[in-house]
């Protein structure tokens, strides 16, 4: 019975984690490619290591959860990368399907004054 | 005095569990050496952290979570079928979410937690803190969209951070 | 059968490296690298939790927990790189 659940938690995980960087190959513009990793290789990861929780767990040498330290920290970190990745998206300005707000991508430096140094970096 | 002593009183046990989870073992040496750790890393980082969080209402918090982890499974259940369909079908989008949310916390969270749920990865925080703007997988109603951003999420955060 | 279910899952995860290598190769622009580049490290991290696993050693977890942080610590820096172009501080 446990095997069962195990192996079914496994497959899963694999088949998560396996969509998500599908996601990552065939979808047309960045951001809708940041989806697949960011959510779909995120639980594929989770679900794999709780069957490793329940693997190491049930196999007489005590209690091992340490994988959860894992789970939660790549819960944690997923957003906040997918975040600044969006965020340096918009300040490239990429192509997108999706129409972006004006005020989003006018935020970003203006390209002209790249070349040219701000008084600030003059005086320094 | 006990402001000094202990100035993140949620910091410490939280600190003390991850230690316990890092090392893997419940003994009673362990639970009191990361007792100690939570004790001093936060007296120590005490200049990234100038503002104590309070938390009002621990059992929205609580419930919050819960929504959330379901929401999660939900969210990757969507957004594997969406990949799966192919792209021609998906209809991204921007939209723009206002927030009445305030203090720094709550909208990070509030973006993390838009970020991890259905087919939503928040892009780009307008310099005066007053809008999230969202990127949405497939959306065919962006009004519908934000309202359930604030009614599902935001409302429990400012429950639980910033109550009035 | 967990050792069927854990070979099948090496096929799948593999298959995953594979599309986030096309994707580190084919591009078209720096942020696309840089998510392929997060996604190999979350798929390293799901090949390391199989392979402790299939081996039966927990030692493999450490290094998953390695890989997680250095990735998203990675991450983050070529992320501030391309924000902050080449503006000198």
């Amino acid at each position: 019975m446990l095997e069962v659940i195990l192996s079914a938690l496994i497959l899963l995980g694999a088949l998560f984690t396996f969509i998500g960087s599908l996601g990552l190959a065939r979808l047309e513009d960045f951001y809708t490619r940041l989806h697949g990793p960011t959510k779909a290789t995120t639980l594929g990861v989770g679900s794999l290591l709780i069957a490793s929780m329940v693997y190491f767990s049930t196999r007489g040498e005590g209690l091992s959860l340490h994988e959860l330290l894992v789970t939660l920290f790549l819960f944690i970190t997923a957003p906040v990368s997918a975040h600044l990745l969006a965020k340096a998206a918009l300040h490239l300005r990429l192509r997108s399907l999706a129409v972006v707000p004006p005020r989003a991508e006018a935020s970003a430096p203006q390209q002209a004054n790249r070349d040219a140094p701000s008084d600030e970096t003059v005086q320094r | 005095m006990k402001r000094h002593l202990l100035p993140h009183p949620l910091l410490t046990p939280a600190l003390t569990l991850i230690w316990l989870l890092l090392v893997n073992s419940l003994s009673f040496g362990q639970l009191l050496l990361g007792l100690l750790l939570g004790w001093l890393i936060p007296l120590f980082t005490l200049r990234f952290w100038p503002n104590r969080v309070q938390v009002h209402k621990p059992l929205t918090l609580v419930r919050f979570v819960l929504v959330l982890l379901y929401d999660i499974v939900i969210a990757n259940l969507e957004v594997a079928w969406l990949i799966l369909r192919g792209p021609r079908r998906v209809h991204p989008g921007f939209v723009e979410v206002p927030l009445a949310l305030r203090s720094e916390l709550g909208i990070s969270l509030l973006a993390n937690t838009i970020s991890l749920t259905p087919g939503t990865v928040s892009a780009w925080l307008s310099p005066d803190r007053t809008t999230l703007v969202v990127h949405a997988l497939d959306v065919r109603d962006p009004e519908a969209l934000v309202a359930t951003i604030k009614r599902r999420y935001e409302t429990p955060l400012l429950e639980v951070l910033e109550p009035c | 059968m967990l050792s069927t279910a854990v070979s099948i899952a090496f096929l799948l995860v593999g298959a995953a490296f594979v599309m986030a290598l096309l994707r580190l190769l084919y591009g078209p622009d720096q942020p696309d690298r840089i998510l392929a580049l997060d996604t190999l490290y979350v798929n390293t991290v799901a090949l390391l939790v199989l392979l402790g696993i299939h081996l039966g050693s927990a030692l493999y977890f450490e290094a998953a927990l390695l890989i997680a942080m250095m990735g998203f610590v990675g991450t983050v820096a070529l992320c501030k790189y391309l924000l902050r172009g080449d503006i000198i501080e």
